[in-house]
């Protein structure tokens, strides 16, 4: 990378960090059962079909759940916390995404994940871990960080912000309504009026780790996406499209980006809504 | 422990391209299917060998990407 934000470490900085008294690990996946098949020595492992939601209402995770999976990870208002997942981190962006809305300062992700991590052959635990437990105080949401669906309906209505797509082309078009291989999720296959398909994966290189900068910055302006007005990201449930967030937050350093996490399966389930193809 | 054997190729499943990652574990070697766009993992399985891991994931995988129906677009 031209620059290396701070926010991302490699995997050798994990190597030689995982253990130090104020940095937890913690790996995230879409696969929930890939942790126990091995993971970073240390490294906690949480499930986002459990640990990262509300289980009853759909939403994220409530702040005192929040604050009872951070403690029993070890995890202090000041620990330095490392997320990593596989899928190119899609998971551990999601969770990035939650813990900055309850306002954790010292987040970062390991460049290039889990498949990264295998790829080197680098030494993996089935051990779970058993940190000491602690006590965490979350801030009040920071819903700023998070575009609901009024918000993404007036955006459409008055061209308020730039919307990006996360979804594949075929997603997007409406040729598929999910995923080759994953179960449908929606009534109708299309996309939001007006939004710019920036399929996630153009984010990342072959190996996992986040393209430069320069890179990232041309790809998104070649399609108008230039920071310089408000941006809603979305994809199938919001889980994808917190790889962009992270990216236009984080990497770019946009001023006014947030993550429409109802996405698609919220929009193409509207009675009514309007949706282009 | 460390992850050994690590491999992952590109190929045709049921008319849709995958991605077949395979690495070997301790003992087992574990085998995972991912759709190439947008990559996500949705099949996957462990064996004794690397033949039979991905042979049991590739069955799965095929079953899956079955039920995903195309839409004609303009």
């Amino acid at each position: 990378m031209s620059s290396t934000p701070n926010v991302l470490v490699a995997t050798d900085w994990v190597a030689s960090h995982a253990k130090d008294a104020n940095v937890r690990v913690v790996e995230v996946d879409v696969d929930t059962a890939a942790y126990d098949q091995g993971h970073v020595p240390g490294a906690s492992g949480w499930n986002w079909t459990t640990e990262l939601c509300d289980t009853v209402v759909r939403d994220i995770v409530p702040k005192d759940k929040l604050e009872a999976l951070l403690g029993k990870s070890g995890i202090g208002n000041d620990t330095t916390v490392v997320l990593y997942g596989d899928n190119n981190n899609w998971f551990a962006t999601w969770a990035f995404w939650q813990l900055k809305i309850y306002g954790h300062k010292d987040v970062r992700i390991m460049d290039g994940g889990r498949k990264k991590w295998l790829a080197e052959g680098r030494e993996l635990s089935t051990d779970k871990a058993a940190p000491a437990a602690k006590t965490y105080k979350a801030s009040n949401p920071d819903n700023s960080l998070r575009a609901f669906l009024p918000e993404v309906q007036q955006a459409v209505a008055g061209k308020a912000a730039g919307l990006v797509d996360v979804r594949s082309p075929q997603e997007f078009s409406g040729e598929i309504l999910s995923p080759p291989g994953l179960p449908e999720t929606c009534q109708r296959g299309g996309h939001i009026p007006g939004a710019r398909n920036i399929p996630w994966g153009k984010n990342v290189n072959e190996d996992g780790t986040f393209k430069s900068v320069d890179e990232l910055k041309a790809m998104y302006a070649a399609v108008g996406i230039t920071g310089d007005k408000p941006v809603i990201a979305y994809c199938r449930i919001g889980e994808r499209s917190s790889i962009a967030w992270f990216v236009l937050t984080h990497l770019l350093n946009f001023g006014n980006v947030k993550n429409y996490d109802g996405s698609w399966t919220e929009w193409g389930n509207l009675v009514g809504a309007q949706v282009e193809k | 422990m460390k992850a050994e054997e690590y491999s992952r190729r590109e190929i045709e499943l049921a008319g849709w391209p995958i991605a077949v990652e395979t690495y070997k574990a301790g003992d087992v070697y574990h085998c995972t299917i991912y759709n190439i766009d947008p990559g996500a993992r949705f099949a996957r399985a462990d064996g004794p060998t690397r033949e039979e891991a991905e042979k049991t994931a590739l069955e799965k995988a095929e079953r899956y990407l079955a039920q995903t129906r195309r839409f004609p677009v303009s």
